[in-house]
């Protein structure tokens, strides 16, 4: 079964980078995985004069070549990530060219997803640079007949003490002849030597993204390419029962139709089924599919109606569940008899609504697939398509686009596998674009969670007990539909690992079953689950009448690391390396208390700060924000206070960035989007019902502070979000003394 | 057969005259920088001019754009220099750049319109137009630039590569 990649490679990269076969064994995984490679397969850096390994190559002109891996979906990895490589070669970054890869297992994990591109490959790529360097360093000491520490590569050239020169394209043919360096050989730059690293480099993209010229998913043809639209069930595990499509083939330039087979098993990356109208423009297609008359078979999630799951939900987390963490003795504390506090919170379903539709073009032909897509994992798209269409992965040559916008949603490659199918159907490259409705109304859902929490309080109304209970249908689901319970992966999300100083405290976590195609969306599980725990001590702040983050502080306790033992995973690193550190969160809370004016800012009617911290993708953010509730209970955001500790920054811009834009990210969640079922059917289609913020709507402005660390680098796509939520709501509260418990907050104010 | 320019080039059409312009920008000229998003006018990523203001190129049917001239990202300007494009460099302001084309020309069309608009004008002009990446922020300051005045951001990024 194929299992969610949360957890990197560390093998494949530990193979790469540790032995003296650096070279060898990164060229030798090229051949293991592809069989005979082919030309297509070859990229620049394999075929340039010199390619020290699968990400670099280097030509006798100087051209140096980079080699992308991961999809560029706005985080700006595109941009950053071979930064680091060049930083440690000491290219000229003028003198880089990139090149997209393809999906091909020799670049270690492409799942561009759970924000890693950084923190997973960090090592790698400096370890690729050095080495490189390395090499070129001994290739000069060789032709000039000099000691290796005489030799000193800078900016593309390699400079001698005397002051002669070569520059890297002249010593390309040499270096590769030179001895691999052991890793323990490689010495890397301080950063006072930065040339790259730490600055705000312009993205590569800039320029395409703001003529027009960047091709997108949506955007790549094929020659002879046709096009497709696929009407599907409109409840999940709705199977075809018939279908007219007299009408559709009437309609000019439709060519014929092609069904899809119904999802059979767990659902992972399959295509959902249907039947597919083909025609030989997006607009001839989309037509056609209206005039299609099709009748769907009885499905059990036929029944699935939010409002009454929400009821489910909350009944299941009111019962004692299983217990995922526990410190101390709970229910002996709350048993004592004194002042408690409860609460229950619901958030619902979500839809990853990236700009750009899901899009592919696929040819099938001699056994093999060509395809292009706007995937966030085209080592996915490898495995599903193969299995699709029963042939072997190397087979499936996946070449990556632009993504407009991914979220997550563009991890899952149902819609390359559409693509490739009906292309093997018809005999043509087929061109498959989700409609927006189409987006909306099968996508794999951020799940649907309910929460209760219970706390004792002691003196100076800090909690003495903490009970946190919470149910939702797993991501899990989506490979095991006979999976009840939360993954590990998802329990780690800050559920299991509240960094509170509390003597008694339990996690528990209760079943649910899906009713629909769960995934994961931007900062995932911490999205629920960061907003019961955040919601919860500001309401704790609140009862006790003490300054939000005063007692946030208090609660936190003292400086010190928490142990989560064996079962807390960590992202996959160790707690060594990334431990849970409350100095680290506490001073990110002083940092946006101090740069937000919080001391200064006090309540007034109608306006107020508000603050939550959490830590998820090992990075460590507090956001205050200020919120204005006008008489009519709408609501206005003048100002968000982001401070961030993400350990080792490559681009402050780029990181920057996407904190403003989870600042917005997370408006949208906390006022406005939600996804609900009817009957099974889902009941939102395209922006006027599900909505997402706009300019107006937005955070006025989002100030990003960035604490400087040499710490190991962590997560920037997503650790941004969760804090977003309760930092409004405990505005909201502060402002109006309304605690929303229940998002979206819609007209809850009005 | 309909008639109409598109970024100054005269182009003849004899299709269905209700498709909407978006589709024959993108599948038949392939002038793929003006971007589907939503097809019902919700959005803002099909954005392009019709005789130099913003419509919605999913809305307008071929139709209604006979004899008219319309101008798309790529043609906005021939050295993709327009003010507009220039604030966006240097306030770096895509993620993941899909909707900015549709940005750009709403941009584009306010400042022709209100050459110094102000944060009300900006925000009445632009809430039609959606990033999910979120770079509203960038957006504003940037058209603040465009237009000459004081951006309360600063460019990030003034030089090349």
């Amino acid at each position: 079964m194929q299992k969610i990649e949360f957890v990197p490679r560390r093998t494949f990269l530990a193979h790469l980078v540790s032995s003296s076969a650096f070279v060898i064994g990164a060229r030798a995984g090229a051949l293991d995985f592809n069989g005979a490679t082919t030309a297509e397969l070859v990229s620049a850096a394999d075929k340039a004069a010199w390619n020290p390994n699968v990400y670099l190559g280097i030509e006798p002109d100087g051209k140096v070549i980079l080699i992308m891996h991961r999809s560029e979906m706005g985080t700006g990895s595109r941009s950053v990530l071979p930064v680091v490589l060049a930083e440690e070669l000491d290219a000229d970054w003028k003198r880089v060219t990139l090149e997209q890869a393809i999906g091909d297992p020799k670049y270690g994990s492409q799942n561009t997803d759970g924000s890693c591109s950084i923190r997973d490959f960090y090592d790698t790529f400096r370890e690729a640079g050095a080495t490189a360097r390395i090499m070129l360093e001994r290739a000069a000491a060789a032709k000039w007949g000099v000691p290796t520490g005489e030799c000193k590569a800078q900016n593309h050239f390699v400079v001698h003490k005397s002051g002669k020169k070569l520059g890297f394209g002249e010593l390309a043919a040499l270096a590769k002849q030179q001895p691999v360096p052991k890793k323990e050989e490689l010495k890397f730059k301080s950063s006072a030597e930065y040339r790259y690293v730490g600055k705000e480099l312009p993205t590569l993209d800039r320029d395409s993204l703001t003529n027009g010229k960047g091709i997108f998913g949506i955007d790549a043809t094929m020659p002879g390419m046709v096009h497709a639209s696929i009407e599907r069930s409109p409840v999940f595990g709705g199977k075809l029962k018939s279908f007219d499509d007299k009408d559709a083939k009437a309609v000019k330039g439709v060519l014929q139709t092609v069904t899809i087979p119904d999802l059979k098993g767990p659902t992972m990356f399959q295509p959902l089924g249907g039947v597919a109208v083909i025609a030989n423009s997006t607009w001839a297609a989309a037509k056609g599919r209206e005039k299609l008359k099709v009748e769907w078979s009885a499905s059990p999630n036929a029944s699935y109606d939010s409002a009454k799951y929400k009821q489910s939900l909350l009944e299941t987390v009111r019962k004692p569940q299983k217990v995922v963490r526990n410190v101390g003795d709970v229910d002996a504390e709350f048993a004592k008899g004194g002042k408690t506090h409860e609460a229950e919170y619901y958030l619902p379903h979500l839809s990853h609504a990236p700009m750009e539709p899901v899009a592919a073009v696929a040819e099938y032909k001699d056994g093999k697939v060509v395809c292009h897509a706007n995937t966030q994992n085209p080592q996915a798209v490898q495995d599903t398509v193969a299995q699709a269409l029963g042939i072997d992965k190397k087979n499936v040559e996946c070449h990556v686009t632009l993504l407009g916008g991914g979220f997550g949603r563009k991890s899952k490659p149902d819609y390359v596998a559409e693509a490739a199918l009906l292309s093997k159907a018809v005999g043509k490259p087929v061109k498959v674009t989700w409609s927006r409705e189409d987006d909306i109304r099968f996508d794999y859902y951020h799940t649907v969670a309910a929460m209760y929490m219970k706390a004792a309080i002691g003196a100076n109304g800090k909690p003495t007990a903490w009970l946190q209970r919470v149910a939702y249908p797993s991501i899990g689901t989506t490979f095991n539909p006979a999976a009840t319970h939360a993954e590990p992966f998802e329990m780690m999300m800050g559920w299991n690992d509240v960094p509170f100083d509390i003597p008694h405290h339990r996690a528990e976590n209760g079943p649910a079953k899906n009713h629909v195609r769960i995934g994961w969306l931007r900062s995932v599980a911490n999205i629920y689950q960061a907003f019961a725990v955040h919601s919860f001590v500001d309401e704790l702040a609140n009862l006790a009448k003490r300054d939000s983050v005063e007692y946030l502080l208090d609660v936190l306790g003292q400086p010190r690391v928490i142990a989560l033992g064996k079962d807390y995973i960590n992202h996959g690193k160790t707690q060594e390396q990334y431990p849970v550190d409350t100095a680290r969160m506490r001073n990110v809370i002083q940092l946006a208390a101090e740069k937000s004016g919080w001391a200064n800012k006090k309540p007034t009617k109608g306006r107020a700060l508000g603050i939550a911290a959490h830590r998820s993708f090992l990075t460590y953010v507090a956001v205050v924000t200020e919120v204005e509730v006008d008489d009519k209970g709408k609501i206005r955001i003048p100002r968000m206070d982001i401070a961030v500790d993400a350990g080792t920054i490559i681009n402050p811009d780029r990181v920057k960035s996407q904190f403003e834009g989870a600042g917005v990210f997370g408006t949208s969640i906390a006022l406005m989007s939600e996804i609900t079922a009817k009957n099974g059917e889902i009941q939102q289609s395209n922006f006027h019902d599900y909505q997402v913020a706009r300019m107006n709507e937005a955070p006025m402005i989002v100030n990003v502070h960035i604490i400087p660390s040499s710490a190991p680098p962590a997560g920037v796509g997503e650790p941004g979000v969760p804090p977003v939520m309760p930092a409004i709501t405990n505005a909201i509260a502060a402002a109006t003394g309304r605690r929303i418990r229940e998002l979206p907050i819609k007209r809850q104010l009005a | 057969m309909i008639q109409l320019k598109v970024n100054g080039k005269v182009q003849q059409f004899d299709g269905d005259p209700e498709m909407p312009l978006l589709w024959y920008l993108r599948d038949e000229l392939q002038y793929t920088g003006t971007k589907y998003g939503c097809g019902q006018g919700l959005c803002g990523a099909c954005t392009v001019h019709l005789n130099g203001k913003a419509v919605r190129s999913c809305q307008t049917t071929l139709k209604a754009a006979a004899n008219q001239n319309i101008t798309t990202i790529e043609g906005l300007s021939a050295t993709a220099n327009h003010p507009v494009q220039q604030a966006w460099r240097e306030h770096n302001v895509p993620q993941c750049g899909y909707c900015q084309s549709g940005q750009i020309m709403q941009a584009a069309s306010l400042l022709k319109e209100k050459p110094k608009p102000t944060d009300a004008d900006i925000d009445a002009a632009m809430k039609g137009n959606i990033c999910r990446c979120g770079t509203y922020q960038r957006i504003r300051a940037a058209i603040k630039q465009a237009s000459g005045q004081k951006a309360a951001l600063q460019p990030v990024a003034k030089g090349g590569k």
